[in-house]
């Protein structure tokens, strides 16, 4: 009851340049500083919110030493030669002159809970009062001593980090011999993006159609099944591109030999192909496995989903792909927008000493392209069920497409605008 | 637009301020969930309109209709279906305050 009186005697009148701020609260400690590793979807919207709804009373910090934000989203277009780089690429610009973060294009090394600070590649040290790490993945070789050679890494591209990579494996697609195959191996879930492997087959295969049409997609998933949109894509691949795509699940990749351009299985046969994709087993940034956040199979990061608090490491919170996901989340761009700003209000919460959210609610909506202008969605509802601690899926609600149409490409696209915005603008 | 009955009545004890059922934070929090998708502002001419001073009746009434499946939807029947109406009234409330793009 204290707190809802002082909410309404606060008022929401306030002119706002985005969503209305919350209350303005009295920090205890003058202005807190709060310091945000990594500027993807998560980081990025946590920033961006801090400042909004704090109306520029926390001082926020971004370390991210990339000079640009590369969307993952829509990058299987950039590999068909569809959209370029440029179109996918934004910067940061708007986050430091319209909300005022200081943006640190520096790398951080290092994070020392016990005196609160993170550690810069050039020596510096940034102190917090909260910090946010959003390193989003970084894909484990491990086990595979073929990827370690030198070389191998560019030999055999991810591209699962839209970028360079995307263009390397875009010029390997094009230089494909006639008749070619191009193999695209799928790690076991948890990753990155679910549908996104199944799209890019798609994707892969309507170039090939057009340009090489002998040539063939051959997708090995590690997994039992497709683990998002099955029905749709498998419908997809029969209709669109019969006898171009073959699907083998459970088919998991333990290594490459680079010069015999070979996928090794662990019980089948090894497959050699002209273009060796492989999207490589994941796990949380480096970062937040040197930090010791990473207490989920010392790959993924446990925590409160009420405030992202790490699990192990007070004052420290995790966001995006590098969390160890409620059941049924999925790692997606939509689902790290959604964690930043549940996040930034967490945050705010306890800097001010009051309580956070005790309900949070938020939702995923995952396009994927079936071709270069019609696409399909998944949709989810999720809210926080105080018994089992967690996020779970509300029942009743979410979906999939019933088939794929240029309606929802064009929503594809404008949900990419928008989310973009969100997160940057 | 017509607004139906049941929209008039969840207006009518929304609009009350004995009736506010929810903290503005929370509403605030549950807003922030749409504009993932539409933006803080919106984009004027896109498929995924802006909300900010869209009007609150404007906005309650598409919502009830996606939910309830009068209005036509591809996602928005899958969304709304995973909230009480009043709190898709009090997302309503919450955009309708903002300023237009």
């Amino acid at each position: 009851m204290m707190q809802r009186r002082r909410f309404m005697q606060a008022g929401l009148g306030a002119a706002a340049t985005s969503l209305l701020p919350g209350p303005v609260k009295a920090f205890e400690q003058g202005e807190p500083r709060v310091v945000v590793i990594g500027g993807g979807f998560a980081g990025a919207t946590a920033a961006k919110y801090l400042r909004e709804w704090s109306r520029q009373q926390v001082a926020v910090t971004l370390v991210e030493p990339q000079p640009q934000f590369v969307s993952c989203p829509l990058s299987n277009l950039v590999l068909a030669g569809e959209r370029e780089l440029a179109d996918l690429t934004l910067g940061y610009d708007k986050l430091v002159s319209r909300h005022g973060v200081q943006w640190v294009r520096e790398r951080a090394t290092r994070i020392d809970p016990e005196r609160r600070r993170v550690r810069l590649a050039g020596g510096a040290e940034l102190p917090y009062d909260r910090l946010i790490v959003a390193p989003g993945v970084d894909f484990d070789y491990r086990e595979m001593p073929g990827m370690k050679q030198p070389g191998a890494q560019e030999a055999v591209p991810h591209a699962w980090k839209a970028g360079a990579q995307t263009l390397a494996l875009r010029r390997q697609l094009q230089a494909m011999p006639d008749g070619g195959l191009f193999a695209i191996s799928i790690p076991p879930a948890p990753y990155r993006c679910p549908p996104g492997p199944y799209e890019r087959a798609c994707l892969v295969a309507q170039y090939l159609s057009r340009h090489n049409p002998r040539s063939k997609v051959l997708v090995l998933d590690a997994n039992p099944d497709l683990t998002s949109k099955g029905a749709l894509f498998r419908q997809a691949w029969a209709e669109r591109y019969p006898g171009l795509v073959e699907y083998r699940p459970g088919h998991r990749v333990i290594d490459v030999d680079v010069a015999r351009q070979t996928f090794k299985l662990d019980f089948h046969e090894d497959v050699r192909a002209d273009v060796l994709n492989l999207i490589p087993p994941m796990h949380a940034g480096r970062i937040a496995l040197d930090a010791g956040l990473a207490t989920a199979q010392q790959r993924w990061c446990e925590v409160d989903f009420l405030s992202f608090e790490s699990r192990a490491i007070e004052r420290v919170h995790v966001l995006g792909d590098a969390v160890q996901s409620a059941p049924a989340n999925p790692k997606s761009a939509h689902m790290a927008n959604q964690h930043g700003k549940a996040c930034a209000a967490a945050v705010l919460a306890l800097l001010s000493g009051e309580t956070v959210n005790p309900l949070p609610q938020y939702n995923n909506t995952c396009y994927s392209f079936v071709d270069a202008q019609q696409a399909v969605h998944v949709a989810s509802v999720y809210r926080y069920d105080a018994a089992r601690a967690t996020m779970l899926t509300v029942p009743g609600a979410g979906g999939l497409s019933e088939r794929p149409s240029a309606l929802e490409g064009r929503h594809a696209l404008a949900w990419a605008d928008g989310i973009w915005a969100d997160t940057l603008a | 637009m017509f607004a139906p009955l049941r929209l008039i009545a969840l207006l009518a004890a929304a609009g009350s301020v004995h009736a506010q059922p929810f903290d503005p934070l929370q509403v605030r929090g549950w807003a922030a969930a749409c504009t993932g998708c539409h933006a803080s502002q919106g984009h004027a001419g896109s498929a995924m309109p802006p909300l900010a001073g869209a009007g609150r009746e404007t906005v309650a009434a598409a919502l009830l209709d996606f939910k309830s499946g009068r209005r036509p939807a591809t996602v928005m029947q899958q969304l709304t279906l995973g909230y009480a109406d009043e709190q898709l009234l009090a997302i309503a409330a919450y955009f309708s305050r903002m300023p237009p793009p």
